[in-house]
C-alpha cells in the first residue's frame, strides 16, 4: 500500500545546499510510486520564486526543475500562506506549477495549494513519513 | 573610521541582521549578500528594520539578488552593486566586518 510521504522545505535556495538536495531526493523518491507531497514553509517559499538567474553567482539554476514535478506525479505542493505574507510575497511571485490529469483527458490542474498554518498542521498530521530539509 | 558590514544570512532564519544593525554606526555601509539579500525586498516583515535606520548606506549584491529572483522587488533606497562594486566598497572603508 502506498504511504503518504511529505517533504518539508524550510531553506532558501543557493545559500545552503538543502533546497537542491531536497529536490533531488523528491525526484528519486518519485520512482517508488508513493503518495508524495511537498510543503514549503518559512524561507522555503523562496525556492519557488519566478525569474531566478544564477549566471553571475556560478551556481546551477535548479528552479526550472520544479515545473517538471507534475510529470513525476508530484501534484500536491503546499505553500504556507503566513510564510509568504511575512516575506512580502504573493502567489504571483511564485512559479505557476501544474500537472496533467490523465483521468480527465490530460486536463491541466494547479499543483500549488495555498494553505494556512492551521490547515498545513492538519496535512502534516495525515502523513506516514516526513522528510525535512 | 567607517566600516563595511556584510550580512549573508536571511533575516527570517537568524538574528545576524539584528546583530549587525545593533552595532553599525552612522556613516557605515551594510552590504547584503547571499541569503542576506532577502532583507532588501519591499513589504516583508523586517523591511522596517532597514527603513528606520538612518545614516547607514544599504547595498545589495546584484548577482545574489538576481539568482534569487528578487531583483525586481528591492526596497527603495537600497543600492545594487556588482562584484566590482563590492571591491570598491572594501577599498573605500577602513575595515570589513563580516556578520556570519
Amino acid at each position: 500500500m502506498a504511504k503518504k510521504f511529505m517533504y518539508i522545505n524550510r531553506k532558501a535556495p543557493y545559500g545552503t545546499i538543502y533546497a537542491l538536495e531536497s529536490l533531488e531526493v523528491v525526484l528519486i523518491g518519485a520512482a517508488f510510486d508513493q503518495d508524495v507531497s511537498l510543503a514549503f514553509i518559512g524561507d522555503g517559499v523562496y525556492q519557488l520564486t519566478k525569474g531566478q538567474d544564477t549566471k553571475a553567482i556560478g551556481q546551477k539554476n535548479f528552479s526550472p526543475v520544479y515545473s517538471a514535478l507534475g510529470d513525476y506525479e508530484v501534484t500536491k505542493i503546499y505553500i504556507e500562506k503566513e510564510s509568504l505574507e511575512e516575506r512580502g510575497l504573493t502567489l504571483d511571485d511564485l512559479q505557476h506549477l501544474v500537472w496533467e490529469d490523465e483521468d480527465e483527458d490530460y486536463a491541466e490542474k494547479d499543483s500549488i495549494r495555498l494553505v494556512s498554518r492551521a490547515e498545513l498542521a492538519d496535512v502534516l498530521d495525515e502523513q506516514d513519513v516526513l522528510l525535512s530539509f | 573610521m567607517s566600516l563595511l558590514h556584510t550580512v549573508n544570512k536571511s533575516p527570517f532564519e537568524s538574528n545576524t541582521l539584528d546583530a549587525c544593525l545593533n552595532l553599525a554606526k552612522s556613516g557605515s555601509t551594510v552590504l547584503l549578500i547571499e541569503d542576506g539579500v532577502y532583507a532588501a525586498t519591499s513589504g516583508n516583515a523586517v523591511a522596517d528594520k532597514i527603513k528606520n535606520t538612518s545614516g547607514i548606506n544599504f547595498c545589495v549584491l546584484g548577482p545574489d539578488a538576481q539568482a534569487r529572483g528578487i531583483e525586481g522587488k528591492l526596497a527603495e533606497g537600497i543600492k545594487v552593486v556588482d562584484y566590482e562594486g563590492f571591491v570598491d566598497l572594501v577599498a573605500e572603508h577602513d575595515a570589513v566586518q563580516a556578520w556570519l
